[in-house]
């Protein structure tokens, strides 16, 4: 069974809402970046950056982040996921990074994401975006920005559809 | 992925570009300040060479460490194979250590083949005989993408000793399942028995080289030369040697390969070398990055 539970205008306002959101809590958007984390990340932090750009008028580095290699099941997943680009093309030493990603849930991909990062530099500070925040976490993480909390049980599945993937702009809850 | 990479034989294009994507990323990982990913953490690789190597098992050795994997490097001269232990026997006792990839080189063609019967970890071909040597004619599509943007179309020159090169036959698998144009120049004495139709042979370097977008040289193996082949090294070169000369006569962007070690004043001047048409220096970095694809990619398989 499937139900959506955001449309693309509830997805725009949002986006709207968490740049706002991270401009107020930066204070401005000096050293300020953001990080998409492969893949659903990376379309989302191109949207924030573009809104941060309408707000403030200036615009700020975005990169991609693939956290394949340092995820803690590839040895349990088989075959072996595949390893899409990290393209971060700024130093992040003493930035402030903002990660985005389209869903949280156990937390685990934001440690492994975490790892990563400090493979790549030294940021002053890590702040996490998401759309969703779905519960259920195995480890202490938090987002600091959240676009809805979404209560759901572990054996539902939700799927971020958007537009620069072809699809219509959705996220939608299936339960198995 | 398959468990164990024998040779370009046993892949498929769709895999082959698989391994060249992903080694991408791994190059990507070699050019920061921290070179190293957890990936394969707490997984065991043994290194048996049974056949003299430096830049194969070197570069074999820095993938697996940047990928985390704690690496046994089996050094013949000092091993027990010296007292007459059998291959399988060693490779048996690799294996009670819990190995869970074994890249192993040997002068004979198909003993990974007959080993990866018997292992239960992924084995990698890093050269048998005169069989087939994957990971070096992997790097090599790697770089002629990276130089060239696409395979499909290139004209392709393999020059020298083919008959007795895991490198050509490796490289000549690979390269026609990704649409390039192949052709041999050697002496006839030189030239394999059997080649694939598609291929053109030249004897002569001056005609053959001619619009070739690529250009292979290949190492005189006198380790494997029981009889001549041919009279001299100076007439070889003469005759086969790759000169700023010769290198004009081919497309003016063609690129310069070499898979090592090179014989300067053999088959290659010093001047093509170390020109800036040469990518025999970057062959040796994308090997790692290829290997790093390749140890990644087959430790995933099913049954492993």
């Amino acid at each position: 069974m499937q139900k959506e539970l955001l449309n693309k205008k509830d997805i725009d306002r949002i986006i709207s809402r968490i740049a706002h959101e991270i401009i107020e809590k930066n204070k401005g958007i000096d050293d300020l970046c953001l990080v998409g984390i492969q893949r659903g990340g990376v379309h989302l932090a191109k949207r924030l950056s573009e809104k941060i750009k309408d707000i403030e008028g200036s615009s700020i580095p975005v990169g991609t982040l693939d956290i394949t290699l340092y995820r803690d099941d590839i040895n349990i997943k088989k075959p072996h996921p595949i390893v899409r680009r990290t393209e971060i093309p700024f130093d992040i030493t003493d930035k402030k990074v903002v990660l985005v990603d389209d869903v949280l849930f156990t937390g685990r991909s934001i440690r492994a994401a975490l790892d990563a990062l400090m493979d790549i530099g030294r940021p002053s500070q890590i702040q996490l975006a998401v759309l969703v925040d779905r519960g259920h976490r195995e480890l202490p993480i938090r987002a600091d920005y959240v676009g809805k909390n979404i209560p759901t049980a572990r054996a539902e599945n939700i799927e971020v559809l958007l537009q620069e993937d072809g699809l219509k702009d959705s996220v939608i809850i299936e339960s198995r | 992925m398959k468990k164990d990479l024998l040779g370009i034989k046993q892949l498929n294009e769709e895999e082959i570009l698989n391994i060249l994507t992903t080694a991408s990323s791994f190059k990507d990982v070699l050019q920061r300040d921290i070179k190293k990913v957890p990936a394969l953490r707490g997984k065991t690789v043994v290194n048996l060479f049974f056949e003299p190597s430096t830049r194969t098992r070197t570069s074999f050795e820095l993938a697996e460490k940047r990928l985390s994997t704690d690496v046994l490097n089996f050094s013949i001269p000092t091993s027990s194979v010296v007292k007459g232990e059998s291959l399988l026997d060693t490779v048996k006792t690799m294996q009670s250590y819990g190995a869970d990839y074994i890249v192993i080189r040997h002068q004979c063609s198909g003993v990974p083949h007959r080993l990866s019967r018997f292992v239960k970890g992924s084995v990698i071909n890093a050269g048998d005989g005169i069989n087939e040597h994957p990971t070096q004619a992997l790097l090599d599509a790697f770089t002629i993408k990276e130089k060239k943007g696409e395979i499909k179309g290139l004209n392709i020159a393999i020059i020298g000793d083919i008959v007795h090169s895991r490198v050509a036959r490796s490289n000549t698998l690979c390269l026609l399942k990704l649409g390039a144009n192949i052709r041999y120049i050697a002496p006839a004495t030189l030239l394999p028995n059997y080649i694939p139709q598609e291929i053109k042979t030249f004897y002569n370097i001056d005609e053959g080289i001619k619009d070739a977008d690529v250009i292979m040289a290949l190492r005189v193996q006198k380790e494997r030369m029981d009889k001549a082949f041919f009279p001299s090294e100076r007439e070889y070169f003469k005759l086969y040697g790759l000169t700023p000369d010769r290198l004009q006569k081919a497309d003016s962007q063609a690129i310069v390969m070499h898979p090592g070690p090179m014989n300067r004043g053999i088959e290659i001047s010093s001047d093509v070398a170390d020109s800036n048409q040469s990518v025999i220096l970057d062959q040796v970095t994308n090997g790692i990055a290829v290997r790093m694809a390749v140890l990644y990619l087959f430790g995933g398989n099913d049954n492993g």
